[in-house]
């Protein structure tokens, strides 16, 4: 099957983007020249351009929407209003995860999915049966919109010399705002942990969007407030945040209440006048009742400057006590970091653990509290 | 950045210096723009002895671990120390500053599988 392509691929290319196959669509993993390290380092001290086009975005319209939804997600979804967005869990039957997402609620009755890429076609098909007889449609955007984020501490000024409304915003809020004849969906919410925004947008403006607003983006001209930035920057950039990513250390097979997201997971749903339960919720309260997953998510420091990847064996001292999900070499703290699941009671911070690189080399870590990293205010 | 036709290339993408009965080791601008940014360099040390084909360290980057084989047999002489507090030199300078090890007693005639800087650089597809 050929590889989607989204409305910035001729942007990337101009730019320089290193271009690969990411879950069946060709994306800039980093821009020749500057590479995942500077451009990381520029979204931290200034800001950056993420295309995110490539990730799902659904629509879910009508009667039932909210019914449906409250089925679907961890999190509860009657108390929110319109102009809200909300991270949210969709789990499977045994309490794995199936994806998570970002649920925006349009109107009453009108809600935006957005969902990972790698997960959009698995999505809809799970969507169709949890759907079963409710009144409402469920139409896939993805490929008549786009999705780009602006993040850095120097985007929210940028942004406001366009909108005085979006520096308004509080997190996780969004605003529709209209650009000559397009509609635009502004949030404030981002994957890097710094502050900014996210703008959907019709697919065929683009283009001249981009026109507007290249002088500030144009990634030749060093004094740039944003650059473009790939996919490798935004891999380490959330995993300094500490967010979980999908593949990584959420899984079909890996409990909900294992990720470090209790936050999202609603457990007394089901409770109240607007009560429903979620797929998964009976499976994930047996898991709590019986005391609690085996294994959870932990961050570690490892010692020395070597980085871990992602399938390395946990150890505590010669015992296997998990896995690593995530690493790299922090550019912002300049020693190497990890994600990984860990026996239960090896989540305390400061425990002692060992990586084995399976290179015949032993790294040292210790656990340290999540995230690593936290913008300043 | 042009292949130098000074050296020899390896298909695993190494380059190989003689200066006199000394080889220098390093990577190619291929390996780098495939590694992206090198965060650490590990190579074994001043002393050790290597046989043709040996693994005589390991490059890591933002995206992979790299084994470095040396293409002719001798001992290690001498470690590129900068690389330590340094390892980018080999992303800005992989054909100079960005050297790995060098290696003596060591007979490029005994070596097989070695290309010209023009071989390397058809097998890339330039």
């Amino acid at each position: 099957m050929p590889l989607l392509r989204t409305p910035l691929y001729q942007f990337h290319v101009d730019a320089g983007g290193q271009m690969v196959d990411f879950a069946g669509w060709e994306m800039p993993i980093l821009y020749k020249g500057r590479g995942v390290h500077d451009e990381h380092v520029q979204v931290r001290a200034s800001g950056g351009l993420f295309d995110v086009s490539h990730m799902g975005r659904v629509e879910v319209r009508g009667r039932h929407a909210r019914r449906f939804l409250e089925r679907l997600c961890t999190r509860k979804i009657h108390d929110m209003q319109a102009g809200q967005c909300r991270y949210s869990l969709v789990c499977n039957e045994s309490g794995g995860v199936r994806d998570d997402i970002i649920v925006y609620r349009m109107e009453e009755d009108v809600f935006l999915l957005v969902v990972n890429a790698a997960n959009r076609e698995k999505l809809l098909g799970h969507f169709d049966a949890v759907k079963a007889d409710m009144s409402l449609t469920i139409t896939d955007r993805t490929l008549d919109t786009a999705m780009v984020a602006l993040q850095g501490p120097k985007v929210i000024d940028l942004v406001g010399r366009f909108s005085k409304e979006i520096p308004s915003l509080k997190r996780y809020r969004f605003a529709v705002k209209n650009l000559l004849i397009a509609k635009l969906t502004v949030s404030r919410t981002g994957y890097t942990g710094e502050d900014g925004v996210e703008v959907i947008l019709p697919a065929g403006f683009v283009t001249a969007a981009m026109k507007l607003l290249m002088k500030d983006f144009d990634p030749q001209n060093p004094n740039s407030t944003v650059k473009p930035a790939g996919l490798g920057a935004r891999d380490t950039l959330r995993l300094e945040a500490g967010m979980p990513l999908y593949g990584h250390e959420l899984g079909e097979e890996t409990s909900a209440l294992s990720c470090g997201v209790d936050f999202a997971i609603s457990m007394d749903k089901d409770q109240g006048e607007q009560g429903e339960a979620f797929v998964g919720m009976a499976a994930l309260k047996k898991t709590a009742a019986e005391g609690g997953p085996g294994r959870r998510l932990v961050g570690m420091k490892i010692e020395g400057k070597r980085t871990a990847r992602q399938g390395m064996r946990v150890l505590s001292g010669e015992k296997p006590v998990g896995v690593v999900t995530s690493a790299c070499l922090s550019p912002t703290l300049g020693y190497p970091i990890a994600m990984g699941l860990v026996d239960a009671g090896l989540t305390a911070p400061g425990t002692g653990l060992r990586i084995d690189t399976g290179r015949d080399s032993v790294l040292e870590a210790s656990v340290v509290p999540l995230p690593f990293y936290k913008a300043a205010k | 950045m042009p292949t130098p036709s000074d050296r020899k290339y390896t298909e695993s993408h190494e380059w190989i210096k003689m200066d006199g009965a000394v080889a220098t080791l390093g990577v190619t601008q291929f390996a780098v723009d495939q590694l992206t940014d090198i965060t650490y360099v590990q190579m074994k040390a001043a002393g050790t002895k290597v046989a043709k084909g040996a693994v005589v360290g390991e490059v890591e980057s933002v995206k992979a671990t790299s084994d470095i084989y040396s293409p002719v047999a001798g001992e290690i002489a001498e470690v590129n120390a900068a690389l330590a507090d340094n390892p980018g030199l080999i992303n800005t300078d992989p054909y100079g500053a960005g050297w790995l090890i060098r290696i003596k007693g060591a007979d490029l005639s005994s070596a097989s599988g070695l290309m010209d800087a023009a071989a390397y650089e058809k097998a890339q597809g330039h």
